[in-house]
């Protein structure tokens, strides 16, 4: 008889190891580590950015230098060494791409082993992908269709060059130079991301979605996004990471900016799965993510996330709901494994009046991993009739993980209504024979059960990206068990 | 079909079953009769493989094969099915989402296709019919706010969907009111055959009336002690199980 118990289920989650922990040998073009003004001249330079970008960032270096990093997260971890790290990094390529055969071979297969081949990419899902590797973009697909409508989709590095007003409006006004420690260090050397403007009243016509993947050892990676909804327009963005296996630990400081003006509607859906470290709690990535979204009069924001990746993840996609009537929505699965620790949840700012917003927040801890959620929902005096709804669930494997929830709630307006559940529970060894019972092996119980839990974050996702994200699941907690 | 020889099994040290002899062939339905703490649930979980159970001595054999190696999953794919005494819950995986999943991976053990979505769903809505189940439980999160006569229609249910050899039904009448003891019943009745055989585990008498046994075998203290027709069911109803000891 093959037994299965919860020692069973212990030892399983220590030696999972990184499904995609491969390392694509790719030439790349690097600049000493360190961090200086020069250096964050030399990025802007090298990027050939006007004077007025080259300031902001310079502005922000100037800010970053007083601030001290933040240690209210329930992480703990060692602090990256700022002047380690290298802070540019671009794969060496032919400068302007116009087909696939012109990207490098080696590339081609990592996307490949990913299962996101440019090329079926293309064919198949009608999504186009903006593929940012180690800073620069490489390929950028259907183009041509996003310009008959008059969506501008491209590099941030781009967008500086050919929409600077689009830019130098937006930029930095959700989330500005001096919001936090990472978002000034990512506003001085930022490397590159996606900027995407969707007309008046446009609809977007497909996902429009991006693959981020860190790849140079050592490199730290600060991406810039910046999307932009114009009035009574419609955009689906997509954003997914998988990063190789590597030993030390690498630095992911992202900003996302999202601007809904009125009648707008934005929905942001990630899937995360940055290396998480091995199973002795060594290397992984470091995800310190900035995203927050500004809601005009009747704009939505929703944001969707699947977390199943990086060693500690901090991370808090908000909404600041300015406009009356507008809505702010976070759907959120967050898997740790091993020693992985997540700190991550959302700010509801409800500001104009008749603003709503629903969290679904769900944590599933594994192994000797830290899972907390951490949310805030804040109601200004001002504020008539806001209305939230909060629900966080954790489901617990095995008995030496933890499950955290950190809910603030500031109203200070008589007429909102606020609620918050939470409920924690445990993948029982009684849950897993009934399934074995039924002829369902213990692996495929727990993707099962999971899926379960998870579903109401699932069904959020687009139908292409929540295929994916339930691999993703599976393949994160697999091995976890005999 | 299911041959059970000397069966000696100990949980956490302590030994429950001593002893066990037990022939069963197609097409019959035995019932095992005892007092609280005689082993009959012990019985059931071991013969489907539950790991906390460890089988000391003697052997279950299904159709010829030794099972001491078979994890539970196998023992499933099999023929084995359990009809749990207290069903667990699964939130978020719908009845229809299990029993495909459960369909689908016994499939796959015997290297057959998956069923096409398709015919799986006029599998369930043949099945739902024949066992007069409202089509809306289907979508229903597993378990999750079922009352007692839903949980155990489902577990019939999932029986009627695995077509197992072996079906044991553990304790299936604590819990249900007469009504839906009859529900259960009957739908049991209408899937037995002579190929298959049903092992009823049962405290009282009273699920007898409905499922009728060719065979009644008393549990006392990991043994069974006594070995009869239908009635000697009707006897320890009127006796008790004093006089046995």
């Amino acid at each position: 008889m093959s037994k299965f118990t919860e020692d069973d289920l212990k030892k399983e989650l220590e030696t999972k190891e990184y499904e995609y922990g491969f390392y694509t040998d790719i030439e790349a073009d690097k600049f000493p580590i360190g961090l200086n003004e020069e250096v964050v001249i030399a990025i802007s330079k090298k990027k050939n950015e006007p004077d007025w970008m080259t300031e902001w960032r310079l502005k922000a270096f100037k800010v970053w230098k007083e601030m001290k990093e933040p240690e209210w997260a329930n992480v703990h971890y060692k602090k990256p060494s700022f002047q380690d790290i290298s802070y540019y990094s671009a794969p060496v390529q032919k400068p302007k791409l116009d087909s696939l055969d012109q990207v490098d071979p080696e590339l081609l297969k990592t996307f490949e082993k990913l299962g996101i081949s440019i090329d079926e990419q293309k064919r198949l899902s009608n999504v186009a992908v903006d593929i940012v590797v180690d800073s620069v973009s490489v390929a950028t697909t259907f183009k041509k269709t996003l310009n008959e409508k008059g969506i501008i989709f491209m590099p941030i590095s781009e967008a500086i060059q050919e929409h600077p007003e689009l830019v130098k409006k937006y930029l930095g006004s959700i989330v500005p130079q001096s919001d936090n420690f990472y978002a000034a260090l990512n506003s001085a050397v930022f490397s590159d991301g996606s900027f995407c403007y969707i007309p008046k009243g446009v609809t977007c016509p497909m996902e429009l979605s991006t693959y981020f993947r860190i790849n140079e050892g050592g490199t730290g990676q600060f991406e810039r996004t910046l999307v932009i909804a114009d009035k009574g327009s419609y955009v689906s963005y997509l954003e997914g990471c998988t990063a190789p296996q590597r030993d030390e630990n690498q630095l992911h400081a992202a900003v996302v900016e999202l601007i809904a003006l009125d009648d707008a509607e934005i929905k942001y859906s990630t899937v995360q799965n940055w290396f998480p470290g091995g199973k002795d709690g060594k290397g992984g990535v470091y995800n310190f993510v900035t995203k927050r979204g500004l809601c005009e009069k009747n704009a939505k924001i929703s944001w969707t996330q699947v977390e199943t990746g990086s060693a500690v993840t901090w991370k808090y996609p908000s909404c600041v709901l300015k406009g009356d009537n507008s809505v702010g929505e976070f759907y959120s699965i967050a898997v740790t494994n091993n020693y992985q620790q997540a700190d991550t949840g959302t700010k509801m700012i409800h500001l104009g009046n008749n603003t709503k917003s629903t969290i679904i927040s769900k944590g599933v801890s594994a192994g000797k991993s830290q899972n907390s959620y951490r949310g805030l929902v804040q109601v200004g005096p001002r504020t008539k009739n806001a209305r939230n709804f909060s629900q966080c669930d954790s489901l617990l494997m095995g008995d030496q993980c933890g499950a955290h929830t950190f809910p603030y709630i500031e109203a200070k307006n008589k007429t909102a209504q606020i609620e918050h559940e939470a409920t924690t529970s445990k993948i029982g060894e009684d849950q897993l024979f009934y399934c074995n019972q039924r002829g369902i092996d213990t692996e495929k119980a727990i993707a099962l059960i999971v899926n379960g839990f998870s579903k109401d974050v699932l069904n959020k996702l687009p139908m292409e990206f929540a295929v994916e994200a339930q691999k993703l699941l599976e393949i994160s907690l697999e091995g976890s068990v005999g | 079909m299911l041959s059970i020889k000397n069966l000696h099994a100990n949980i956490n040290d302590k030994e429950i079953l001593k002893g066990i002899n037990l022939e069963i062939k197609a097409g019959e339905v035995h019932a095992i009769m005892g007092p609280n703490g005689s082993g009959k649930s012990t019985l059931s979980a071991v013969i489907a493989g539950k790991e906390e159970y460890e089988v000391t001595q003697g052997s279950v054999i299904l159709n010829n094969e030794d099972l001491e190696d078979s994890a539970p999953e196998e023992r499933a794919h099999k023929g084995i099915f359990l009809s749990f005494q207290y069903p667990v819950e699964i939130p978020g995986v719908t009845v229809t989402n299990f029993i495909k999943t459960a369909i689908n991976e016994t499939r796959k053990a015997k290297g057959q296709e998956e069923l096409p979505a398709k015919d799986m769903l006029k599998l369930i809505r043949e099945k739902a019919d024949l066992l007069e189940i409202d089509r809306k439980f289907l979508s229903r999160s597993l378990n999750e706010g079922f009352s007692g006569g839903e949980k155990k229609r489902n577990e019939i249910f999932q029986m009627a969907m695995l077509e197992p050899k072996l079906a044991i039904l553990d304790e299936t009448d604590s819990g249900l009111d007469i009504d839906a003891l009859k529900v259960v019943a009957n739908g049991v009745n209408k899937l037995k055959s002579k190929d298959n055989a049903v092992l009823v585990i049962t405290h009282y008498q009273r699920l007898l009336d409905y499922i009728v046994p060719d065979f009644v075998h008393v549990l006392h203290n990991g043994k069974i002690v006594k070995s009869g027709g239908k009635e000697l069911a009707l006897e320890l109803e009127a006796k008790g199980y004093d006089w046995l000891k």
